[in-house]
């Protein structure tokens, strides 16, 4: 909530944004709704947009972890965002969509899918729009946010994809987490 | 000439690299005091073809050096000088200098002058010394020029070496007189040898005279433009050797009629001054040895002192050092600068083509066959479709597996480097080792043959150091003096199987649970099974050489050769019985890309195991169950207790049944233990393409891979080996935490 407020403070800086639109320093993003919050995440990292289908689970893995899918003969891991964000996950339907994701590694490119509400929009962002995420305190780790924008009015929290899903290399699976 | 050499420089490489390895591997043969003149031939022909090439894509530094090599080998073949064993040891130094100027020019780096140069003055002072001794008498200007390159700058050994024509050749007036008589065969022209540029290099050694002879010329209506029916009669004047005359008829040699002799002249008073001449230059020859042997002391002490391992191993040092680690880790640091320029290729068999082309045909035909059925399909054509059908997956299924032997590579291609290693290595330990080789024609994946080298290199290197003993202690144990070391390959089911047997004194089982007990991997009260201890020396952190013996202070871990050897799913393992030897044996899938597999079923997940890795399964009577503490269960088989491991516990999922009675188990063999594996279901068989789940993701324990199963499903491969860890660690924790006791109750 903190967060909020205080991008709702720098507003201003929306009428900058028509006047950049175009300019040579902007970035796209491809921004899409969780829990009634929207994310962006840099487009240009994006693959593909799918619908939901049934992963095959791996054993004991993180249960944000949903399993991996078979893209066209290359394995690729599903993660829920919800739950890697510890927000509440809701059941998959129709309409819950995947987005493939490039992740840049170790020089080394890897492909993952992220469970996501539903798709947005597609902003251009010139740099002077980003705001550095604010310190959060110790609960929620800004370790993956890359920053926030606001546009018409609305916050829009940018994801740093490399930092967001490299960072499964961390085992969580601690026995009580993975039961 | 406008055409880009570099589109076959790879093709060179290839080439001289495999010349090379020829090179050693007869070099190694020759070692017997009898010299085997088709072995020298060889070795000869492997360096003419490389200083060829090499001259002709401008490598000059390779050229000029092998032409030094070559110079000697080629006395040593007409049996104008004895091959003596030092001799041999120049040879393989050169042919490891020679591979290491190649792979310096391949990855693009500089190319290092020092080593050749020793090399080349150590070739010169053989083709001196002995010439200046026996031949004197005849010695004429070629012998002094080439001392006098010896003695004078590098710039003019270059030019001696370089140039073919002998530019160095040119001290001593006058010169010799030759008569050659030269009948090319009528088939000679045909190999795509031309004598006019024969003709033309003679008359660019000296002066020169030609005279044809006409005679067998057939009439105009029977001559065909294809042969050859022309001899020739040539003289030939000037500082020439026969070396040199020959080697213009070198690639005619064996199609045509070849008579060269000389034709003596008064040369007195010029051989006396020669002599005087050579007297002089011997003498500083001795000189400059002197101070080469001298650096090369102080160099040897340098690498005595800094060590293999010392971090800042200067790479030129070692590569001139004796001491094949150094040098190995000097080569995989230039290696690993030059990593962007390699390009891997794979040599392929013609008849591997033939037999794909084949397959291809008849796939072709069959496809041909069904997509006329479809035409205009009836009910009626259905046993047709289903003919066409199996056709099909049999064609494919040929296609596949002769697709996979491509990539398939007599074992060979590894075992080939020991000899040379065993040699270097007796040497420098005062071991005598004899090598046997067992199966080298057994088949392995190009990708795994690669992986495997550097492991059994590093277990050959450890048998040789601390299993074989030296020959006196061989003696005084009732053993033959030369020690024996068994490479052996073998298919077994769907693995290859290495071993490497040595018949030294085995390990020392005291000494290895003493330092792991001082090294705190094992507690001191625990007891273990002689094959416990065995696993040990596979422990990281437990650096057998230097501890358990100190005979060369070289610890570098058999945990790295364990992993390696992990990475491609392989296994290692030793049996050691003392005063005997002891075996390492190497288990490896054969290859990569495609399992037999078995599909079962837990609950809603469907997982794949290795066909090969499982040796029954059956319906168990409860009865046959029992507890062991700790709540590990054992099922009575025969005459066995086998662990179970409910594959629904260790992976987390819902099972159709918890009770053992309602489910199968599967009997599997992994690491040569026995272990039971509860599923709900067996399902299909079936080959599965291996796909990496690291790729984009990362490695999970019990699980080996992943493949696409028919309908598109992603499928887990299960890992045996790690199941049964993952069971124990659980069973283990459970065991010590007790705020589990659900989960307890329910295994």
């Amino acid at each position: 909530m903190e967060s909020k407020e205080e991008a709702v403070t720098e507003s201003a800086d929306h009428s900058m944004m028509m006047n950049d639109d175009g300019a040579v320093d902007t970035e796209q993003y491809l921004t899409f709704i969780m829990a009634d919050e929207e994310y962006g995440v840099d487009i240009l990292s994006v693959q593909e947009i799918r619908g939901w289908e049934t992963a095959t689970p791996i054993p004991n893995a993180p249960t944000h972890v949903k399993g991996v899918i078979n893209l066209r003969g290359t394995i690729v891991p599903i993660v829920d965002l919800r739950q890697r964000f510890g927000i509440a996950s809701t059941d998959y339907g129709p309409l819950t969509v995947v987005i493939v994701l490039k992740v840049e590694k170790d020089h080394k490119e890897r492909v993952m899918g992220i469970v996501v509400d539903a798709v947005s929009d597609v902003y251009s962002l010139s740099a002077g729009m980003m705001k550095d995420a604010p310190d959060l305190g110790e609960k929620v780790s800004t370790r993956f946010l890359k920053g926030l924008a606001t546009i018409d009015k609305k916050m829009v929290i940018l994801l740093d994809i490399n930092e967001l899903l490299s960072n499964d290399e961390i085992p969580e699976m601690s026995p009580t987490e993975a039961a | 000439m406008s055409i880009d050499l570099s589109q076959f420089h790879q093709v060179f490489f290839e080439e001289s690299f495999e010349g090379l390895d020829a090179m050693e591997s007869n070099l190694l043969e020759l070692e017997c005091e009898t010299v085997d003149s088709e072995v020298i031939n060889t070795i000869f022909r492997a360096a003419h073809s490389i200083k060829g090439g090499s001259g002709t894509f401008g490598f000059t530094e390779i050229a000029e050096f092998t032409h030094i090599l070559e110079t000697l080998l080629d006395e040593i073949r007409e049996g104008s000088r004895n091959l003596t064993v030092d001799m041999v040891d120049l040879f393989l130094q050169s042919v490891d200098c020679l591979r290491e100027m190649m792979q310096q020019i391949q990855d693009g780096t500089e190319v290092e002058k020092d080593t050749p140069k020793e090399l080349a003055q150590a070739f010169e002072k053989y083709l001196n010394s002995e010439n200046s001794e026996n031949n004197v008498s005849d010695s004429s200007g070629t012998r002094v020029g080439d001392a006098s390159s010896t003695v004078g700058s590098e710039a003019e050994a270059r030019t001696e070496a370089g140039d073919t024509n002998g530019a160095g050749v040119v001290v001593a007036p006058g010169g010799r007189r030759w008569e050659i008589k030269f009948r090319p065969n009528v088939d000679m022209l045909r190999t795509g040898n031309e004598p006019a540029r024969m003709f033309r290099e003679l008359d660019s050694l000296g002066h020169y005279h030609c005279k044809v002879d006409t005679s067998q010329l057939s009439k105009f209506s029977a001559l065909e433009p294809e042969s050859s029916f022309l001899a020739w009669n040539i003289s030939l004047s000037g500082d020439v050797s026969r070396e040199q005359i020959e080697e213009v008829f070198e690639w005619v040699a064996d199609d045509c009629e070849l008579l060269i002799e000389e034709i003596q002249s008064e040369e007195a008073g010029i051989v006396a001054v020669d002599e005087s001449k050579v007297d002089e230059l011997k003498i500083d020859e001795l000189k400059i040895d002197e101070r080469k042997v001298e650096s090369n002391e102080s160099k040897v002490a340098e690498i005595g002192a800094t060590e293999a391992r010392s971090a800042e191993t200067n790479v030129t040092d070692a590569a001139e050092s004796d001491d094949p680690d150094t040098k190995q880790e000097a080569i995989k640091a230039k290696k690993e600068s030059g990593k962007a320029k390699e390009n891997s290729s794979i040599r392929v068999g013609t008849e591997k083509i033939d037999s794909l082309v084949n397959l291809v045909g008849e796939l072709v035909i069959t496809q041909s066959m069904l997509s006329q059925i479809g035409e205009d399909f009836t009910v009626e054509d259905l046993s047709r479709l289903k003919e066409g059908l199996g056709q099909l997956e049999h064609n494919t299924r040929d296609l596949q597996e002769s697709v996979l032997r491509i990539r398939m590579l007599p074992i060979n291609f590894t075992f080939s480097r020991f000899p040379r290693l065993i040699r270097d290595l007796s040497r420098q330990l005062d071991k005598k080792v004899e090598l046997k080789i067992i199966g080298e024609e057994t088949e392995l994946d190009k990708t795994v043959m690669e992986k495997i080298g550097d492991p059994i290199v590093h277990l050959v290197r450890n048998s040789m150091d601390h299993g074989l003993e030296s020959p006196e202690v061989r003696l005084a144990a009732g053993k033959d003096e030369t020690g024996l070391l068994t490479l052996s390959a073998y298919h077994q089911g769907g693995n290859i199987v290495i071993q490497v047997k040595d018949d030294g004194a085995g390990l020392n089982k005291e000494r290895i649970l003493q330092k792991a007990v001082e090294n705190g991997l094992v507690g001191e009260k625990e007891t273990l099974s002689a094959e416990q201890i065995n696993d040990l020396v596979f422990r990281p952190g437990f650096s057998t050489a230097s501890e358990i013996t100190d005979v060369s202070g070289r610890g570098v871990g058999m945990d790295v050769v364990r992993r390696n050897i992990q990475e491609l799913n392989g296994t290692v393992e030793v049996v050691s019985e003392e005063g005997k030897g002891c075996v390492f044996t190497i288990r490896l899938p054969l290859t990569l890309a495609i399992l037999d597999g078995q599909l079962i079923r837990v609950g809603d997940c469907t997982y794949i195991l290795p066909l090969v890795s499982i040796i029954e399964s059956l319906q168990v009577e409860p009865e046959l169950v029992s507890h062991v503490a700790g709540g590990c269960e054992v099922l009575s088989l025969r005459d066995e207790y086998i662990p179970i491991v409910n594959l629904w516990d260790t992976f987390k999922v819902e099972p159709d049944s918890k009770s053992i009675e309602d489910s199968i188990l599967i009997v599997l063999e992994s690491e040569n233990h026995k272990v039971g594996l509860v599923v709900d279901e067996l399902m299909a068989q079936q080959q599965v393409v291996i796909k990496s789940m690291e790729t984009n993701y990362e490695r999970v324990g019990g699980v080996s891979g992943a493949t696409i199963l028919g309908d598109g499903r992603v499928s887990l491969i299960l890992d045996i080996v790690g199941i049964v860890k993952m069971a124990g660690t659980q069973a283990s924790e459970r065991g010590k935490v007790l705020d589990f006791p659900s989960k307890h109750k329910a295994a």
